[in-house]
């Protein structure tokens, strides 16, 4: 599919907890390893057996529907045994919980656990507890890497590269993991990485992970190949951020207008769940540049693919 | 049942010989010895450097510092209501094994130390258990909530050396302005913790790349100021004597210099944390750097070391604050805030003497004589007459910190594992050995 198929694979972790600071070898090995995957998924018969006898437990401490129907069906397509633990506490239960958990969890011998927790650095401080392999499936507003990647892939895909291209992030930065861990990846492929928000949700100093930041909607599109759409965190939105959904949809919404700013063949993405009418305009969703779907379709293959190159680091005795 | 008071006996005498004498009170630095009679100090100066009296213990310096001991203003024990995490008399132990001779305990207890009878506990705990000098700064409000002034006049008289809301910040101008007022019939000293609590609120740290790159929420250190400032202006409506606790940025050493030049009642003190660390020490995640105020940039750090060096700064202190493994043992943002610092507050200051970011005297200074002289304490200094507080150190030794052989309860050291620089050989109050290196411990 792209040039990047002949590098050699490489990916010499034992766990996935942050974007920052993977290499294009190793983000490329994922992408590589997930375009197969993405073959297979197209198939009737989906199952492969790289995880046969393994043990995956999804661990959410916050709830998700995709990411972990996406992390499951991931497991299974690879013949693991996969649980899901909805481990939904009050808020200050949480924390406190956290290490006796992962003692117990890791008592039952797992291989790979995957983590989404709501606060920043939970899933590392979790890692350091357990001797299996550790995903992050996003904590708190640090990061998110597999939905990186999965953007990676479907622009990857879409484009046939990521070198040179101009990504305009949108919305809520200050709450969003998916647009720490997209800075670290797009820049690492190459790309250019614009931020578009209210200047109450672009966070202090964001700008030296590598990205320009833009408070005028119009400007930040101009020219851009690919709009990623970020949901509007109205659940952590206590601090009078903006003063309400109606005004922030006036300038920071996607609708025919804005998108008009982009190049014309620029991709609409958004890592959902979307808020249609808050952040982007309905038709714009179902829009034929919208590869919104095919994000989700990229989600299960690039988890197929983080959760085989952790496998081949496991010990196999 | 309680123990027979500390004072020696009258035949206890304690010649220090071949010292260097410091003290800061006098700028004296100089070879030396010094006289403990009674408990106090009974002669000092280059004439006692070889020679003792006649049926006198004889501590023979071997050249090392002997200043007074040192005076920690802010220390947080979970005495009473919290004694898992410290009790007075684990602290007083961190207290001597660290230098400090006379600690000041904050009312953040359970219950909060607002009523005289809380007082009078606390100081009976004290005089039973604990091996240093404690003193209580009492709550200026009443359950440090903020709102209703504490019965301030009377809990000085009971013997708290200062009012304080603790941990918290008077958020209503109006309260504060009241506390200061009211305190200044007392002539009472009004210690602030400055941080705005609206903008700091659910903050894990300060704001900036290394909080934005570890998804942390972040406070600005504006926050801080925005304090300090209001304070002054509070000051000079009011008259009242004022002392910012844990400053931990240059700007608001700005504002309380400038409030000086123009004569205002006000001084302020620096956590050993803030002169020592900065935000990146946090790293990934690490809890033990999680204190309040939070860890500002390389900058302020320097600018903190510098008001020390300039006097700026008028006290030192470890804020040390223990906190259990389960409170620490959390993703950074549930964590408890604070640090222990007792015990490495001296070699983690003499740190900054070895770098050459400052010299000793005026560190000292901030630990000795000027804590004293804001608290009314006849202590901090190496006179003749003044109880014989005392501390000898190593300068040069160097050792590892290792947590679980520091004497306070809770283990949350951020030093930990890291080599320092000078080490206590023997602490003494009121002419009683109360630590000394190398000997054994008693329990």
């Amino acid at each position: 599919m792209s040039t990047a198929e002949q590098t050699p694979f490489y990916f010499p972790r034992r766990h996935l907890l942050t974007c920052e600071g993977l290499s294009a070898k190793e983000i490329n090995s994922l992408l590589d390893l997930a375009d197969k995957a993405v073959e297979v998924n197209r198939q009737i018969n989906k199952k492969r057996d790289v995880l046969r006898g393994r043990t995956l437990i999804n661990l959410f401490f916050e709830a998700s529907t995709r990411t972990q129907a996406s992390f499951e069906l991931a497991g299974k397509r690879l013949g693991a045994d996969v649980m899901n633990m909805n481990v939904s506490t009050s808020s200050v239960q949480k924390g406190e919980s956290l290490i006796d958990t992962a003692m117990t969890l890791n008592a039952m011998r797992p291989d790979m656990i995957v983590v989404r927790h709501h606060a920043a650095g939970a899933v590392e401080l979790l890692s350091q507890k357990v001797d299996c392999s550790v995903i992050n499936a996003g904590d708190g507003a640090h990061e998110h890497p597999t939905q990186a990647l999965l953007d990676a892939l479907t622009i990857r895909r879409a484009k046939n590269r990521i070198s040179g291209l101009t990504v305009a992030i949108c919305g809520d930065i200050l709450h969003s993991r998916v647009a720490r861990s997209n800075i670290y990846v797009l820049n690492t492929l190459g790309a250019k990485v614009r931020l578009v928000a209210p200047s109450t949700l672009i966070p202090t100093g964001i700008e030296r992970l590598g990205a320009e930041v833009f408070t005028d909607m119009w400007k930040g599109l101009a020219g851009c190949d690919i709009v990623m759409m970020l949901r509007l965190q109205r659940e952590r939105m206590q601090g009078n951020y903006v003063p309400s959904t109606r005004e922030y949809y006036h300038f920071f919404g996607l609708d025919q207008e804005k998108l008009a700013l982009a190049k014309p063949d620029a991709l609409i993405m958004h890592p959902g769940p979307m808020n249609r009418g808050v952040e982007i305009a309905s038709p714009i969703a179902d829009h034929s540049r919208s590869v919104i779907r095919d994000q989700v379709e990229m989600g299960v293959a690039v988890r197929m693919a983080v959760l085989e190159a952790l496998a081949r680091n496991l010990p196999n005795h | 049942m309680r123990k027979p008071p500390r004072e020696p006996s009258q035949t206890d005498v304690t010649a220090f010989i071949n010292a260097r004498l410091i003290d800061p009170a006098t700028g004296r630095d100089e070879p030396g010895g010094l006289l403990v009679r009674d408990g106090v100090i009974a002669d000092i100066g280059g004439h006692l450097r070889r020679t003792a009296p006649e049926g006198a213990e004889v501590v023979d310096c071997y050249g090392h510092i002997l200043c007074p001991g040192l005076i920690d203003c802010q220390v947080y024990t979970g005495d009473p209501g919290q004694e898992h995490r410290e009790t007075l008399k684990t602290a007083s132990f961190a207290a001597a094994a660290g230098g400090v001779t006379t600690m000041v305990c904050m009312p953040d207890t359970e219950p909060v130390i607002d009523q005289v009878a809380l007082v009078d506990y606390v100081q009976r705990r004290a005089r039973e258990r604990a091996i240093v000098k404690i003193h209580i700064m009492g709550a200026a409000t009443k359950g440090l909530k903020g709102e209703e002034l504490a019965e301030i006049g009377l809990l000085q008289r009971a013997g708290a050396v200062a009012f304080t809301n603790g941990k918290s910040t008077i958020a209503n101008t109006r309260v504060m302005r009241n506390a200061l007022l009211y305190a200044k019939d007392f002539d009472a000293l009004i210690v602030h913790h400055t941080e705005d609590p609206y903008l700091s609120a659910g903050a894990a740290m300060t704001s900036g790349e290394v909080a934005t790159r570890l998804g942390l929420p972040g406070v600005h250190k504006m926050a801080e100021v925005i304090v300090v400032e209001r304070d002054m202006r509070l000051v000079e409506i009011t008259g009242g004597r004022y002392h910012a606790a844990t400053i931990s940025c240059r700007e608001s050493v700005d504002a309380i210099r400038q409030a000086k030049a123009r004569k205002l009642p006000v001084s302020c003190g620096v956590s050993i944390n803030h002169l020592t660390f900065n935000e990146k020490d946090v790293g990934s995640y690490r809890t033990f750097f999680k204190v309040r105020p939070p860890l500002r940039s390389e900058e302020d750090r320097v600018a903190m070391v510098r008001a020390v060096a300039s006097g700026d700064i008028d006290v030192v202190v470890s804020s040390h604050d223990p906190q259990d493994a389960d409170a620490k043992r959390r993703p950074f943002a549930e964590a408890a805030d604070g640090a222990i610092g007792l015990e490495t507050l001296l070699p983690a200051a003499l740190g900054l003497v070895h770098r050459g970011e400052i010299a000793l005297m005026p560190l000292l200074k901030a630990m000795t004589c000027n804590p004293a002289r804001l608290l009314g304490l006849d202590t901090g200094q190496l006179t003749k007459g003044a109880p014989a507080d005392l501390v000898l150190f190593d300068m040069n030794a160097l050792w590892v910190v290792n947590k679980d052989q520091l004497r306070a309860r809770s283990k949350n050291a951020p030093l930990d594992e890291k080599t320092v620089h000078g080490r206590v050989l023997r602490t003494m109050v009121a002419g009683k050995t109360v630590y000394q290196y190398g000997s054994a411990e008693r329990g």
